[in-house]
């Protein structure tokens, strides 16, 4: 079956191909089909291909398949040459599964759009890019999956093209991913420089003598690196493309957030953990920034009012905590937050948008409420994401949550470690707020969505209880303190021992302190819980509160509810001048020199032709006259000289 | 055999050879003059067919003078090809006269810029 690891990623490109060809030609079911079947197929050989990899000893466990030679120039040899090692295999598994129950919950959500070859063309084209991405051997196939996904995004986001707040928030994702990419581009350019090479194998195996620890070339590479994951997974200060993310449909979010595309800086960093540990300043770069984006992320979702505004500053905010991870060596606890994160924000998603399905289209959380009892199955769906989410034991989101923590008391000190835990009270919070605001309390839903207000389909509600079933469980794949227990990290393991034997604390990691560790748990699962008691207090007890405290604190109220004012910030000090140095430019450079030489010798024939066609007046004999004068001319001169 | 016993040399000539230029000059002229004055397109073939015919007779005087061939046989080439000129010009003189009613060069100048 290892073999078919090229269908893995073959399958969706070619269910876009076809659906984006026949678009408007094929019928709808057939449509579905091959957009939920050349996804769900991909998901069943991944299945196949894990199972084999599973039955190979664990140091054996990679398998590289080359497809062909894309490019070779000089040095540079670039075969497109997908590899498969638990890693990307985790990642794969991820992907497929997550994107399948995506594309199936689309079939009922967007079942009443126009363009529906269009959507599902995009969806599998999304979901190709992404496994080309995990499953690229060398920094170029990686690249290619990660310029595919940034396009991608902006296709599906701006998918309502018609609406122009959609159509600005596509290109703005795409834009900041683009400022991303530069840094990541450079940083690929320096390998190249440094190595000579840009496979995985030939570059990491040689980084620790090459680079040397803490030497300045690495460090350059690693930060470089981490730019574009900063882009393309939405950390500070380029998170401001995923909240505006939210135009496109909640399908798309939900894939955006959950399966695809964001994921893809954490995964790079962890692919290139070697890197990271051979700089400690880009490690702390990257712990610090990602305990900043987890903290600042979750301050904003205290406020918002759109529902899946809320979520989308929590996968800020939860990325954050897996570059936290990932930035205090723990490459395996962030990957596996990644995992539940992708379980849990992909429900959370899907039922956030079982509910805007549900009311016709209304986002704003102000004109919901007591929705419990309209929608049974998706309130309790999404009760099990908002526990998983805020970390309560034993579901998901605990295990992973707080084995991150636990490292970053460990290996980055008490103040990553703070902030993590304040950012998990506020976490708790806005998702509860969210929860009661959205299903208890007073009804405040129009009259007119009330009219509408239904269950969603089975199409909808199944790939809900899956991902709930997926959510509770999806952490016991790794439970603390328990003897062979960690399951995850030790198929993993392969992956990261180089780079464990490279971070020196390989010892250390032997050595668990279990008393420290179920301290810390208690902590923060009190704090989880103390979360949740105050949004409970907030919006179901006394509905009164945060306006009264709202009130007290005017400024800050309105420092957090208007997001800090980033994007205002971004606005004038960034977008604004290139905006008018790009009206200069155009005015004055392409319209006036560009346009105007082009325009110039144009105007100059014209003017010379029209002088010269006088000349030809039509009279034979005139021509005849000249031709005479030129002659006796001729002679003349001859016969004088 | 030598041509030079079968032509009588060029002293046999009994009128001398500027007098044949002379004739042939003036002719060129008045041919050139013509179709450069001359409006009627039959004139100014008529014109042309003197400057061919200037052409000739200097040809033919220097061919007496040299005692060669050569410029005999140049004449000769020179009326066939008259003669063809004169079918093909007489035939677009025709065409040109059915369609707009008159021969006058003046009246066909559409090609101007």
């Amino acid at each position: 079956m290892l073999t078919w690891l090229w269908l893995v990623p073959a399958l969706p490109l070619l269910g876009a191909i076809v659906n984006g060809v026949g678009a408007g030609r094929i019928p709808r079911k057939a449509v579905s089909a091959i957009g939920v079947g050349s996804v769900g197929l991909a998901f069943l050989i991944a299945l196949g291909c894990f199972r084999d990899l599973l039955a190979l000893d664990p140091e054996a466990r990679r398998f590289g398949q080359t497809l062909y030679t894309w490019m070779q120039s000089g040095d540079l040899n670039v075969p497109f040459r997908l590899a498969l090692d638990p890693l990307s295999a985790v990642m794969m598994l991820v992907v497929t599964g997550v994107g399948f129950l995506i594309h199936v919950y689309s079939t009922g959500y967007m079942g009443h759009e126009k363009a529906y070859g269009r959507y599902f063309s995009y969806l599998n084209l999304f979901t190709f890019s992404m496994l080309t991405l995990v499953l690229g051997d060398n920094f170029l196939v990686l690249f290619l999956g990660w310029e595919g996904v940034g396009l991608c995004s902006y296709l599906l986001i701006g998918y309502w093209y018609q609406k122009p707040s959609a159509a600005e928030a596509g290109k703005k994702a795409f834009i900041v991913n683009r400022i991303g990419d530069w840094g990541f581009l450079l940083g690929i350019f320096l390998v190249f420089v440094t190595f000579g090479t840009l496979d995985f194998g030939g570059v990491f195996s040689q980084a620790p003598e090459r680079l040397g620890h803490g030497s300045a070339l690495a460090t350059a590479i690693a930060v470089l690196l981490f730019v574009g994951a900063v882009g393309k997974s939405a950390q500070i200060p380029l998170y401001v493309w995923l909240p505006d993310a939210m135009e496109g449909p909640t399908p798309v979010s939900a894939l955006i957030h959950a399966a695809t595309m964001v994921t893809a800086g954490v995964y790079m960093v962890a692919r290139c953990h070697i890197l990271y540990l051979l700089s400690p300043t880009a490690l702390l770069v990257v712990a610090v920034i990602g305990a900043a984006t987890a903290l600042f992320a979750a301050t904003i979702g205290l406020l918002q009012m759109d529902i899946k505004r809320v979520l989308a500053y929590s996968t800020v905010s939860q990325l954050g905590y897996m570059f936290l991870g990932l930035g205090v060596g723990a490459f395996a606890s962030g990957i596996f937050h990644l995992v539940t994160h992708a379980f849990f924000k992909a429900l959370l998603f899907l039922g956030a948008g079982s509910v805007i399905h549900g009311l016709s289209g209304e986002q704003n959380m102000q004109k919901m409420g007591g929705l419990k009892a309209a929608l049974p199955k998706t309130h309790l769906t999404m009760l099990v994401g908002t526990l998983t989410i805020a970390g309560i034991f034993p579901f998901a989101g605990f295990f992973s949550k707080d084995e991150i923590l636990w490292y970053a008391w460990r290996n980055g000190g008490p103040v990553l470690w703070g902030a993590g835990v304040v950012g998990a009270f506020l976490t708790a919070f806005y998702m509860f707020r969210l929860y009661f605001m959205t299903f208890h309390g007073a009804s405040r839903v129009s009259e007119e969505a009330k009219h509408h207000l239904h269950e969603s389909p089975n199409s909808m509600v199944i790939p809900l209880i899956l991902l709930a079933i997926l959510s509770v469980i999806g952490g016991w794949i790794q439970v603390p303190l328990l003897q062979g227990g960690q399951r995850l990290d030790a198929f993993l393991e392969p992956v990261f021992a180089d780079g464990a034997a490279l971070a020196g604390h390989a010892a250390e990691q032997a050595a668990h302190a279990p008393g420290a560790e179920i301290t810390l748990m208690v902590i923060s699962l009190a704090v989880a819980l103390a979360g949740i008691f105050v949004a409970h207090r907030f919006y179901v007890v006394d509905p009164g509160i945060p306006g009264r405290l709202a009130d007290r604190a005017r400024g800050l109220y309105r420092l957090v509810f208007n997001k800090y004012w980033v994007d205002e910030l971004y606005d004038a000090t960034i977008v604004q001048p290139i905006y008018r140095t790009s009206v200069r430019l155009w005015q004055r450079f392409d319209d006036a020199v560009i346009d105007g030489a082009v325009n110039g010798v144009g105007r100059m024939m014209e003017r010379g032709a029209g002088l010269l066609r006088l000349a030809q007046t039509g009279y034979v004999q005139v021509y005849a006259l000249v031709i005479t004068l030129g002659l006796v001319v001729v002679l003349g001169w001859l016969a004088l000289r | 055999m030598n041509p030079a016993e079968t032509l009588p040399a060029a002293a046999a000539l009994a009128v001398p050879l500027s007098a044949f230029q002379l004739v042939a000059a003036v002719l060129f002229t008045i041919g050139v003059v013509g179709v450069l004055v001359r409006r009627s397109a039959l004139i100014i073939f008529m014109s042309i067919e003197l400057m061919l015919n200037a052409v000739n007779l200097s040809f033919v005087a220097f061919a007496r003078q040299h005692a060669q061939m050569d410029g005999h046989v140049f004449v000769f080439f020179v009326m066939a090809v008259a003669a063809a000129e004169v079918a093909v010009g007489l035939a677009i003189l025709v065409a040109i006269f059915k369609s707009r009613t008159t021969a006058s060069v003046d009246e066909v100048h559409l090609l101007k810029g």
